[in-house]
């Protein structure tokens, strides 16, 4: 139960090719998340799977069987949209009720349904309010409740936490994970944010113009990068790249280091320059270096440093830890 | 950020308009309630006198006028039906993406144009004849004897005249509010295993509802005092079967001359409509809530 293969889908809009042809496979309980920047196809390939948008060719099997021409409904796939996309003039009862109505289930089955969903998700006490009478994440909680009381074989999330605060969003991230652990069940979850990407998949595709440039877990993906986009893509602060005299040196038409595997020395190290901006954070401290001849690499180093505009100093990179790639931007290993 | 001071401002600014507006209703209210209480008829000049509420009296108690009441609430009734399905259903056809949406809109929006007494004309020349008209050409066509519409269903051809010219209003508006849908419900809905016609019962409706309440609103008021449709073709008849309130009234001020039985009748019109309105504002207006 809820496994889903894509196989050579393709989704043209006009003469505009969205995705061309990809194959992926979803294993049965996996927590995916397909990330990558606006207007790499993402959105538009949980659409493709939940059946919202017919594919140009190619086949979706969900279970085993094919579902390319399945109606959204009958694919067993239940959704939490952006924008929640809850029916205003319901109360929340009859929201998360909503499917099951259709269903067609007599009501004695519904109210324990609904009562169910709403004890997991501590929405009892909101159950006769409108969703104009809720805030953001307890909207978002009922987008959650309409979609678990199907019991669906996958859960399809679109982009459901870029609308809250930052605190929130870390709150919600926390409660769909557990919900994951819980339920157990295939969840598909589409993000432009990568720290969303890392701490909740278990396994990441990272799209890029509707192609699939890597798919791994998390670690796999930090670690070993398939290319320079995935290398940048995953990671934060960003990796500093460097061509040139210093990348040949290694091999490589260009190398990428982290900023948290730069270490600070005090007299002899690889690249001496000069702290353009500090940024201080308490737990971090990101520093912009100067490096002749290689260019400005941030450098994060952990705790409180007295280091200002200006100052001098060594930074060196285990060499373990560079990233080499060659000239069309794959990993060399 | 509103002070005592700039509230105080803002009150003295707009009162000039509002003494304009009052004046304006005040005047010939006070004028037609005046007259009312008068027996005042232009054929005899200079015998005006205060007759108390005889006028009222001969009003309500002319049979006429019980056949205008029924036919003034049926007519609005039955346009308000009329506009506010067929518009509904036309706004959800124009609402589809064809070829050449923008043309079909202006066309479907014509007949608002047309003034009353123009379309009346047309539709009872050109379509209702029962000799040169199109409906009597395609009843001959099949065999069937022509109908007299103005003649044996006259309150039903004048509700069909007005629901043509209104048509075009509620379909304007219900498609707006139709294209203010946000699309992401209805695939909510789709997901949640609505067919078509429950997203239309459990989503559209219900988002259309507080537009079908300024539809009803609106045509509500107009409708009341539908006049140049009824005079251009059946002029109230046969005997009082399209006659309504509205004229009832012109009749007896400009037919029978009798001013004060005509103010009369242009109170207790008054008074109905404001009737009419606290009945619908208490069932449809807390739609309009936000």
């Amino acid at each position: 139960m809820g496994s889903i293969v894509l196989k050579q889908v393709t989704k043209r809009f006009g003469d505009v090719e969205v995705i061309p042809p990809l194959d992926l496979s979803i294993v049965e309980g996996e927590f995916v998340v397909f990330v990558g920047p606006s207007g790499c196809g993402k959105s538009t390939l949980l659409r493709l799977i939940a059946g919202l948008e017919d594919v140009t060719s190619g086949t979706v099997e969900i279970n085993g069987q094919d579902a390319t021409t399945a109606r959204p409904a009958a694919r067993g796939l239940a959704m939490v949209f952006q924008t929640y996309a809850l029916y205003p003039h319901m109360s929340v009862r009859k929201n998360i009720a909503f499917p099951l109505k259709m269903a067609g289930l007599d009501q004695a089955e519904i109210d324990r349904k609904v009562n169910g969903a709403a004890q997991v998700l501590n929405l009892t006490d909101y159950l006769d309010r409108r969703p104009g009478q809720l805030s953001g994440g307890q909207r978002q909680r009922v987008a959650i409740g309409r979609a678990i009381v199907r019991e669906p074989m996958a859960f399809l999330f679109d982009e459901p936490l870029s609308n809250l605060d930052a605190a929130l969003r870390v709150n919600m991230r926390l409660e769909i994970s557990e919900l994951h652990q819980k339920l157990a069940t295939t969840m598909i979850y589409v993000t432009h944010d990568q720290v969303e990407a890392m701490t909740m998949a278990d396994k990441i595709v990272v799209l890029r113009d509707g192609y699939i440039e890597q798919v791994g877990s998390p670690l796999e993906l930090y670690n070993s990068p398939a290319n320079l986009f995935v290398a940048g893509f995953i990671g934060s602060p960003k990796m500093n790249f460097i061509e040139g005299a210093e990348a040949s040196k290694h091999g490589a038409h260009t190398i990428g280091v982290r900023p948290e595997h730069l270490v600070i020395t005090q007299d002899a190290g690889m690249w001496q320059g000069t702290v353009g901006v500090a940024e201080h954070l308490g737990s971090d401290t990101f520093l912009h270096v100067a490096v002749d001849g290689v260019g400005t690499l941030t450098v994060r180093a952990p705790g409180e440093l007295a280091l200002r505009h200006g100052d001098a100093i060594t930074v060196t990179v285990p060499g373990d830890k560079i990233y080499r790639f060659d000239r069309d931007g794959s990993a060399v290993r | 950020m509103a002070t005592t001071h700039s509230r105080t401002a803002a009150r003295f600014m707009i009162s000039p308009s509002v003494l304009l507006l009052l004046g304006w209703m005040i005047v010939p209210l006070s004028m037609t309630i005046w007259f009312s209480f008068q027996s005042y008829n232009l054929l005899s000049p200079g015998t005006e006198e205060w007759i108390g509420f005889l006028n009222y009296e001969f009003f309500l108690t002319d049979p006429a006028f019980f056949a205008a009441l029924s036919n003034t609430l049926l007519l609005v009734l039955g346009v308000l039906v009329i506009t506010i399905i067929g518009g509904t259903l036309l706004a959800l056809l124009l609402d589809q993406p064809v070829f050449g949406q923008g043309v079909v809109r202006i066309l479907v929006i014509a007949p608002f144009f047309v003034m009353p007494t123009v379309s009346a004309l047309v539709w009872k020349n050109m379509f209702m004849n029962p000799v040169n008209g199109l409906f009597a050409h395609a009843a001959k066509a099949m065999g069937l004897e022509p109908f007299d519409f103005l003649a044996h269903a006259p309150l039903f051809s004048v509700t069909l005249i007005v629901a043509w010219q209104w048509l075009p209003f509620a379909t304007l508006i219900l498609l707006t509010a139709l294209q203010s849908l946000d699309q992401d419900q209805l695939e909510a809905a789709e997901m949640d295993g609505a067919g078509p016609f429950s997203r239309f019962i459990y989503i559209v409706v219900p988002h259309l509802s507080r537009a079908i309440t300024v539809v009803i609103l609106i045509q509500t008021i107009f409708l009341l005092s539908i006049f140049a449709e009824i005079l251009v073709t059946t002029n109230g008849g046969p005997g009082y079967a399209s006659t309504n309130i509205t004229y009832l009234v012109y009749a007896q001020s400009l037919l029978q001359f009798d001013v004060g039985g005509g103010s009369a009748g242009g109170i207790i019109a008054v008074i109905l409509a404001n009737i009419v309105a606290f009945f619908l504002m208490r069932m449809i207006g807390k739609n309009l809530e936000a």
